[in-house]
């Protein structure tokens, strides 16, 4: 027994401390209210078929459901339909997987549902993970692709909007850990601008945030639906319980 | 056999319709029987709201499940696209698919809290045996329907889940791999695994849930329901025969229940609006990642009503198996030394402790293969199914002289809330990667899940009863 009680306290000393681990860094907070902006998520879609459709799919979102964001099919056609003629289409791309593996380590992912599969309990949503992800990237020479990234290091895939962010060296400084002094810990200390982008810093949060918008509508283009329709249903259920409840007391006043 | 009824000649056109049926079919008799003259104690309370929701998340599980298996595509290439082809093309799909997946967690809240009520109002006491027994039957068929319907959307939880599972059945000995291999109609998860899950999801497994289902109410309806008293309302009647404490389930209950569904929809409705996913736990997000046989994830985590079960299988470490041997032998001395048994009885308990610490191993130093035992992860696989089969046993385990806790000593409160918090905590740490301060956690909270139990003939009839009352407590509205 008296092993048992000491083994729970060493367990409520140890679990507080279970869940640092290393590699991760905070998730920087997406600016929710661009979800439900129609600018922002046109942005956002124009810049995802420019960017991103070019290796990665999204095979179970079609075309077309983007008049949802306020765009009409000639639109979606004329501007952001280019691997297809037909804007019912799914958003499909011809890239070679065998290719992709060869150059990239990998298959680039699809898309379709990133944001929601992205989410993590304790660090943030999708949008969150996808909107530090894309504004994390540095210059590492010796990566493959000549990028590295601090939330998802080693990744697979180079900074697609490097043009739109200019290149980036990341500082990094040998600190004392504070857990265990015999070790020292390998600690990001800021960017280092090395060429400027064709944006400014500010702008370019804008548009990752406008890109992450588009991708985390996409993950879920009902949701928009969802929230609208939900707020009726408990509307109606609430006058419902009320009058439930008023019903049942009226049953039950004789029952002594 | 009813005698054949002719309707007055002046009778309504509705009335000499259900004469007519009633000639042919029991319509009225049942209707009576299980409704409007089933009499039921007036003074239930909110935690019998419980067992109508079980019935209501059920039909609203089939009727979206129906719809869903329209559209649904039972194989390995398609059923991940199928989903969300629910969830994005089908007209309403996402509302179809989202009452479903919430109806699945709402089910296990429904039921927990249902169980809850019988074990401490004492619902599974003579002569409601058959009732629990039943109910115990549709937990377990639950389980499995809820197990296999979670590989149906084919993402990478739902695989490798099912993976995890299923090599559960392999650590059976002699037979287990060739169990796994049955299962699976493979060596590992595949396209026939997910086919003769959905073919068990959808027709196998609800078939034997509403027979089940109907077999619970009718032993229910048989003996009459318990209340938070505990009292017998049929031990006193009127001059009619009708319990003097009882009231017609229809209309009283069936409006008073009416009320308790508005108030689950209400929550229910919420979470799916607004919180489909609930943080993690009712969609998994790595559930939105399609399966892939190659890459392992980095936490297999089940989804949170198998979590406590999970939580005492991963507990059941080599540790465990000594800290088990120790309570064996402990219990078996005891038993020796101080029980009132027979000399036979006293030689089968030596005996029967001798092989269970076999079994866990502690003959091992010997170096004799057949003193070996089985290793760790069968008695965790052991624990895990023994955790719901124990539940079966609880009419026979319980003697407590009053049924309700509202009549049994104030300690016996705590003892329920012992419980109660380890098995939520057992469901905490299940959800969590495996950690070593965790797992010392889980073995102290399976120790007491199952000392709960299997204690329960002891302490149940230890302290202070209060005397039950002969009528109920009731105040009116």
């Amino acid at each position: 027994m008296k092993k048992l009680i000491l083994s729970l306290c060493a367990c409520l000393v140890l679990l507080a401390g279970a869940h640092a681990s290393e590699g991760d860094i905070a998730w920087d907070k997406f600016p929710v209210g661009r979800s439900q902006d129609l600018a922002s998520l046109q942005h956002g879609a124009k810049l995802f078929v420019n960017y991103c459709l070019n290796c990665h799919s999204a095979t179970h979102m079609r075309y077309n459901r983007m008049r949802d964001i306020g765009l009409t099919e000639d639109q979606i056609k004329k501007n952001l339909v280019f691997a297809t003629e037909k804007v019912g289409e799914t958003m499909k791309n011809s890239f070679d997987p065998k290719q992709a593996k060869d150059w990239f380590g990998g298959v680039p992912p699809d898309l379709s549902v990133i944001a929601r599969s992205r989410s993590a309990m304790g660090q943030g949503s999708g949008a969150d993970y996808l909107y530090t992800y894309l504004r994390s990237y540095y210059r590492d020479d010796t990566k493959a692709t000549g990028w590295n990234n601090l939330a998802f290091p080693n990744v697979g895939m180079p900074h697609v909007l490097w043009e739109l962010q200019g290149q980036r060296n990341a500082k990094f400084v040998e600190q004392k850990d504070a857990h265990d002094p015999s070790k020292t810990m390998h600690a990001f200390a800021g960017y280092e601008q090395i060429s400027p982008g064709t944006m400014t810093p500010l702008q370019f949060d804008e548009a990752v945030a406008d890109l992450v918008s588009f991708m985390n509508w996409m993950a879920e283009p009902a949701q928009n639906d969802r929230l609208r329709v939900g707020v009726w249903v408990l509307l109606f259920l609430g006058l419902f319980t009320l009058f439930a409840w008023r019903l049942n007391a009226a049953y039950w006043k004789d029952v002594k | 056999m009813a005698d054949y009824i002719e309707a007055p000649a002046n009778a309504s056109a509705a009335r000499k319709f259900m004469v007519w049926v009633d000639n042919r079919f029991p319509a009225t008799k049942l209707w009576n029987e299980h409704v409007a003259e089933y009499y039921a104690p007036k003074n239930f309370n909110f935690w019998y709201f419980f067992g109508s929701l079980a019935m209501l998340v059920l039909v609203i599980q089939i009727v979206t499940g129906i719809f869903l298996t329209m559209h649904y595509k039972a194989d390995a290439a398609l059923a991940f696209g199928s989903v969300e082809y629910i969830m994005r093309d089908v007209p309403w799909g996402w509302l179809v698919r989202y009452m479903h997946s919430t109806g699945a967690s709402a089910f296990f809240i429904v039921v927990y809290l249902h169980m809850f009520r019988g074990l401490i109002y004492g619902s599974h006491r003579k002569p409601r045996e058959l009732v629990w027994i039943f109910g115990c039957a549709i937990f377990l068929s639950l389980m499995a329907e809820a197990f296999m319907g979670y590989l149906l959307p084919w993402g990478q939880m739902s695989y490798w889940g099912a993976q995890v599972i299923v090599n559960l059945f392999a650590a059976v000995p002699f037979i287990g791999p060739d169990l796994a291999l049955l299962i699976r109609g493979d060596y590992v998860v595949s396209d026939a695994t997910l086919n003769r899950f959905f073919s068990f999801h959808v027709i196998a497994v609800p078939l034997v849930l509403l027979g089940l289902v109907a077999a619970h109410i009718m032993a229910l309806h048989e003996v009459g329901s318990n209340n938070p008293d505990g009292a017998e309302i049929k031990a006193l009647k009127d001059a009619k025969g009708r319990p003097l404490d009882g009231i017609p389930f229809h209309p009283y209950y069936t409006v008073h229940d009416l009320f308790g569904v508005s108030v689950f929809l209400f929550i229910f409705s919420a979470i799916i609006f607004f919180a489909p996913e609930f943080g993690g736990y009712f969609l998994e997000y790595n559930n939105f990642i399609p399966a892939d046989p190659l890459e392992t994830p980095a936490h297999i985590a089940p989804v949170w009503y198998f979590t406590p079960y999970y939580s005492m299988l991963r507990a059941t470490t080599d540790l465990m198996l000594q800290v088990l041997s120790v309570i064996v032998v402990a219990a078996a001395l005891w038993a020796i030394l101080k029980g009132r048994f027979s000399a036979a009885v006293k030689v089968a308990i030596a005996v029967g402790a001798l092989l269970l610490l076999a079994g866990f191993g502690v003959f091992r130093f010997t170096g004799l293969s057949w003193l070996a035992g089985f290793d760790a992860k069968f008695w965790g696989v052991v624990l895990m199914g023994g955790a719901v089969i124990i539940l079966f046993f609880l009419p026979w385990l319980d003697h407590s002289p009053a049924k309700s806790i509202r009549y049994r000593p104030g300690w016996h409160k705590i003892v329920f809330g012992v419980f109660v918090f380890f098995f939520l905590v057992l469901g905490y740490l299940g959800s969590q990667p495996p950690s070593e301060a965790g797992n010392y956690v889980s073995q102290l909270g399976t120790l007491i899940y199952f000392g709960f139990f299997l204690l329960m003939p002891w302490w149940s009839r230890l302290g202070e009863f209060k005397p039950v009352p002969e009528r109920v407590t009731f105040a009116a509205h």
